[in-house]
């Protein structure tokens, strides 16, 4: 091994952590706002990602382990909600046999503010792998129109 | 059943320069375990890991589960409040626990590992005789 440079390694601690903060502040911080709280279960569930295109407005949800048919969404205007519920284990477990429970667990409900209008009947949902994939297209006075400019 | 805590493996050591940013991300899974009469199970939350992303070994005596998480949203972010990493966690199995029968599935983006007590490691009724 090289010899040890106290320098160069406080200057790589200095670097991480600017990197750490960097991150964070840039990009909503999912981590770190929720890193210090007891328990996985004390922030908002489930966590949402949006993602939009010209057409439609797409909410992509972290639900590992939720029954599908416990799901239930609606939309009105341009309120989405979610509700369901995630089970710990099927079946009947008593709480001694438990070595560890680090999984949150429980019913849910959330309510996002979407940032335009949809269009409600044509909403449609689908659960694959843990994930909650919503698309939800966008009403017709949303989209964004083409203007074609006229040569005179 | 004791855990290696190994956050982040393999992950290439440049020369301490501005190269961190396309590293590869690691996180340990949250897991529940319980005990059976038969076994240990393991449940693994595992969101965004398709079954041919996630990889499941046992070598010498260290359970490992890796998976790959993929986004499958078209369009572009406008909201973010995490991000799909992937996830590594290895366990140490003990000898009482029967390896060659360990089985795995994958549903929900839930991962459940059954780990089969070894037979010497089963409780036993012993029959008390009355001479």
């Amino acid at each position: 091994m090289a010899e040890l440079n106290p320098w160069q390694t406080l200057e790589a601690l200095r670097r991480e952590l600017d990197r750490v903060f960097d991150e964070t502040g840039t990009r909503n911080e999912p981590f770190f706002r929720t890193a210090f709280l007891p328990g996985r279960a004390a922030r908002r569930y489930p966590l949402t990602n949006l993602y939009e295109d010209k057409d439609a407005v797409y909410l992509e949800a972290l639900a590992p382990g939720v029954d599908p048919s416990t799901l239930d969404l609606s939309v009105v205007g341009n309120t989405l909600s979610i509700t369901g519920e995630k089970r710990r284990v099927a079946g009947d477990v008593k709480p001694e046999a438990f070595h560890r429970s680090e999984r949150a667990t429980g019913k849910f409900v959330r309510h996002l503010q979407l940032p335009v209008e949809v269009d409600e009947n044509k909403v449609h949902a689908d659960y694959k792998d843990g994930l909650l994939i919503v698309t939800l297209p966008k009403a017709e006075k949303a989209k964004p129109k083409q203007i074609t400019v006229q040569v005179g | 059943m004791a855990e290696k805590t190994v956050a982040t493996p393999e992950v290439p050591k440049s020369n301490m320069t501005e190269s961190t940013r396309h590293q590869e991300r690691y996180v340990a899974p949250p897991v529940d375990i319980y005990e059976t009469r038969d076994g240990l199970v393991v449940l693994a939350d595992l969101p965004g890991v398709a079954k041919d992303a996630l990889d499941v070994r046992v070598d010498n005596n260290v359970l490992t589960i890796r998976g790959h998480a993929r986004h499958v949203v078209p369009g572009e972010v406008t909201y973010r409040e995490y991000e799909l990493v992937n996830f590594f966690r290895q366990f140490e199995l003990s000898d009482k626990v029967d390896q060659g029968r360990i089985s795995a599935d994958l549903k929900c983006g839930v991962l459940t590992l059954n780990l089969p007590k070894a037979e010497e490691a089963k409780p036993r009724q012993i029959e008390v005789r009355v001479g």
